[in-house]
């Protein structure tokens, strides 16, 4: 097929170099991520996280949304991931989280901060993880002996992670 | 606006309770109550292990004697086997649901079982 004569330029909108500079800082975040050894694979702080929390709070869940599966997509590339296993799992973390984020929207920024928002996202990330485990990874219940340390780990980085996301926007705000 | 917010407790709250809650389903567990007996991997004696028994029986090595098998209040172990290397009698007593003594050359194994059947283990 000949080229075309007509050349198409896609002009990056002012949300769309936001949203970029918002997905790199959670791949890098993740990355840096990568690198810290964990005692037991599934326990990770979930370092981006902070920056998707942050992004619902200042942009809304689109965005949010936007930053969390360029995070996800884009992290496995560069990690070596595209399409293993953690990919999966990785995505079907986000994708629970997601929907969750979503749901508590309904719920007002006043009375539920980005720490409660963490931890119910941290919680439906791992449940996902866990359930999609169970039924592709490991078909079998003696992987759920591990859910309490699990729940444990969500509950934990999912407090941390929220409050230094709040304490991020206090200081810029 | 404060960093922590009153459905933060909330959340929080349900999240130290969804983890107590699956750390006791998944973890209290529930103690052996039968020990199993097999020769020749037929079941050939079921001791509950709420007493104390001690039975004896003829294995592949009748011969040279006779396998002793003990039972005490949750715990159950061979005793004595005349097997040459007796792997079976110094694994000692058996507490946990699941776990087996096996006396090879006797062809009789002894094995702790739960009210759910428990996998003494699984890989992949």
């Amino acid at each position: 097929m000949a080229p075309s004569a007509t050349t198409l330029q896609v002009e990056p909108s002012a949300r769309d170099r936001r949203l970029a500079r918002y997905a790199a800082a959670a791949i890098v975040a993740s990355l840096v991520e990568a690198a810290i050894p964990s005692p037991l694979p599934g326990v990770k702080p979930g370092l981006a996280n902070i920056v998707i929390l942050i992004v619902l709070a200042r942009h809304g869940w689109r965005d949010a949304a936007w930053v969390s599966v360029l995070r996800v997509v884009a992290g496995s590339l560069l990690a070596g991931q595209f399409l293993a296993p953690g990919f999966f799992l990785a995505g079907a973390g986000a994708l629970a989280s997601l929907a969750v984020l979503g749901a508590l929207q309904a719920v007002s920024w006043h009375w539920l901060g980005p720490v409660g928002r963490s931890v119910a996202a941290a919680f439906a990330h791992i449940g996902a993880q866990l359930l999609l485990a169970r039924l592709w990874l490991v078909p079998h219940d003696g992987l759920f002996n591990l859910a309490p340390v699990f729940f444990g780990a969500s509950l934990l980085f999912g407090i941390l992670n929220g409050i230094v996301a709040a304490r991020l926007m206090q200081e810029k705000a | 606006m404060r960093a922590v917010r009153p459905g933060d407790w909330l959340v929080i709250a349900a999240g130290l309770l969804a983890t107590a809650a699956t750390a006791a389903a998944q973890w209290g567990r529930s103690p052996p109550a039968m020990a199993q007996v097999r020769l020749d991997g037929r079941i050939v004696a079921e001791l509950p292990l709420n007493g104390t028994h001690r039975i004896a029986l003829d294995g592949a090595l009748a011969a040279r004697g006779q396998t002793v098998i003990e039972v005490e209040p949750g715990r159950a172990r061979i005793a004595a086997d005349p097997g040459p290397r007796q792997y079976c009698v110094q694994q000692g007593w058996l507490t946990r649901a699941g776990s087996v003594a096996v006396c090879a050359p006797s062809h009789i194994s002894l094995q702790l079982v739960g009210p759910g059947g428990a996998h003494d283990t699984v890989a992949f």
